[in-house]
């Protein structure tokens, strides 16, 4: 049988360990934390210019090369590059370089990413919304009730 | 027909919400200024929430304060209204927080319609992409159950 000593030692360091597993969760939590706020904030920054934004448009419907989109938008190539540059870095698009041709696609998991925060946003809109719909509605009913009833 | 709301990230520090409604700007003016209709619509039951009190003073200056209930714990929502032009505009701040933002709605009747504008304005990108995720709200929650654990399990 273990002496009371043992089995506190026994504790204390079940405790430790416990300790030590919850430190490293709030570090990865933190770092998850950080981690997903830089990436909004570069992922924002990169869709609030309207060329950016083109860009991501015309790469939905299909693949394109630096030079068709500068082409597209009527922009210099360097001017291009530094706008696909902002787009790859907030991982909104990847690029690849096959011979000369660097050829840009989207990175579609970013985007739903950034539509999954919109859509959170929006869902407690939409439901407050409809509930000031009704409540709308009922005002209007009961006007034209009482309107007609001033009228009599 | 059921009238979209749509949202959109106007720039790093601010985010507006639009919708239509089929009514009159002034009942829908009502509807957010008059605390007892106020109340029957900010908190939808799929907020998982309630609402304890709602005080609005609605003039220039004047305060307002919400309380709500989740579970066990309450929390408090309160500012002042800035700007209040009937049936047209209201402008208030979000107190609550020191990086609160400036909200602004704004109604425009067209042919007994009523489009809703809704603008939040936060004073930095980063109070924005705080008060808009779920899931880094979810995160502090979590900071303070653990916070909570390791002092229980503080030993010393």
């Amino acid at each position: 049988m273990a002496s009371p000593l043992s089995k506190k030692h026994s504790l204390y360091r079940a405790l430790r360990l416990r300790l030590r597993a919850a430190n490293r969760c709030v570090y990865i939590l933190n770092h998850m934390v950080q981690y997903t706020r830089a990436r909004l904030d570069a992922s924002f920054a990169a869709l609030s210019d309207v060329t950016r934004r083109g860009v991501l448009e015309q790469l939905g419907r299909a693949d394109a090369s630096i030079t068709d989109l500068a082409d597209r938008f009527q922009m210099t190539l360097t001017g291009m590059k530094k706008h696909v540059g902002v787009l790859e870095q907030a991982g909104l698009v990847t690029t690849e370089k096959v011979g000369r041709v660097r050829t840009c696609r989207l990175g579609l998991r970013r985007l739903e990413e950034e539509a999954a925060w919109i859509e959170r946003y929006r869902q407690l809109w939409v439901a407050r919304f409809d509930e000031l719909d009704k409540l709308v509605e009922e005002l209007r009913r009961k006007e034209k009730v009482d309107g007609r009833k001033n009228k009599e | 027909m059921k009238n979209n709301v749509t949202v959109e990230r106007k720039s790093e520090r601010e985010v507006v919400v639009t919708r239509t409604f089929n009514a009159p700007a002034r009942l829908v003016f009502e509807a957010w200024t008059r605390p007892e209709l106020f109340k029957r619509w900010w908190v939808p039951k799929s907020m998982g929430m309630s609402l304890l009190s709602c005080e609005m003073d609605v003039r220039v200056g004047g305060k307002y304060r919400l309380e709500f209930a989740h579970g066990d714990s309450s929390s408090a929502f309160f500012g002042t209204y800035k700007e209040v032009t009937p049936h047209s505009r209201l402008v208030w701040t979000n107190e609550e927080s020191e990086e609160g933002s400036v909200t602004t709605v704004t109604l425009e009747e067209k042919g007994g319609e009523t489009l809703l504008v809704m603008s939040d304005l936060y004073p930095s990108k980063e109070a924005l992409d705080a008060a808009g995720t779920g899931a880094a709200d979810a995160m502090v929650e979590t900071f303070a159950q653990l916070d909570e654990l390791l002092v229980t399990t503080n030993i010393r």
